[in-house]
């Protein structure tokens, strides 16, 4: 099971703020996983559509398309933060 | 000794700069800085701000922010730093962030402190929504923030240069 989190714009434009999923089979990184899900979830192709840029984390971590996706993880996506 | 709060309470100047100078006996200097809601934020409109709703991903943010103070603990000489974060809704003049430095000379103190407000604004996961009369909208990073992180990674480059 992956556990996905949206935050922030990410979250409204996606409609929910988190969700479990399959790790599908052709999944190991951060740029399949996008693409798994742009393919399966109209919402999140939405989404990405229309955010000017989409960060994740994975395990908590920012991860570039290259990270590694691996069953159990914790993926987030969120716009670029805005703290302080 | 870093320590790191997200909360949605106000905190008191005087009591973190007390806790402070607790945690770094024998320390020669404190830097404390503090950030307020503003009364504007560059997006969009020119609409006053009602309020400010502050969102994080909890765990990162405080694993974030801990892993920025650790690299400017290992730049700088550092006794003691206290960073707090508010969350949740907040109005103009509010305080929303405290970053508490001391280390044992002024010059590394103030420098370890605007390293940390730099990279805390662009690296721990918070998002700003502020609502205004005619609506509400998220607001962005600003440029002048990004610039100010890539004055620290020049200054690396050059260090590394050096080297």
């Amino acid at each position: 099971m992956l556990q996905i989190h949206y935050f922030a714009s990410v979250r409204e434009a996606v409609g929910r703020d988190r969700e479990q999923i399959e790790l599908p089979g052709d999944v190991a990184t951060v740029a399949d996983l996008v693409r798994h899900l742009r393919t399966v979830d109209a919402g999140f192709e939405r989404m990405i559509g229309e955010q000017e840029q989409v960060l994740v984390a994975v395990n908590q971590a920012v991860a570039g398309d290259e990270g590694a996706v691996a069953d159990g993880d914790e993926v987030a996506f969120f716009p670029p933060m805005s703290g302080g | 000794m870093a320590q790191v709060s997200v909360q949605a309470e106000d905190f008191d100047l005087g009591a973190e700069y007390r806790r402070l100078c607790a945690d770094a006996p024998g320390g020669g200097a404190v830097v404390t800085f503090c950030g307020l809601v503003r009364e504007y934020y560059d997006v969009g409109g020119a609409d006053e701000v009602r309020e400010l709703r502050l969102e994080h991903y909890p765990g990162m943010t405080e694993k974030s922010i801990l892993d920025i103070v650790r690299q400017a603990e290992q730049r700088w000489d550092l006794l003691a730093v206290r960073i707090v974060h508010r969350v949740g809704i907040l109005r103009p003049g509010e305080q929303i962030v405290f970053a508490g430095v001391a280390g044992r000379h002024r010059g590394e103190t103030f420098e370890a402190a605007n390293f940390i407000m730099d990279y805390l604004k662009s690296e721990a996961p918070f998002w700003k929504k502020q609502i205004t009369r005619n609506g509400s909208e998220w607001v962005n990073i600003r440029e002048s923030d990004r610039e100010a992180l890539s004055r620290w990674q020049a200054a690396d480059d050059q260090a590394s240069a050096r080297k």
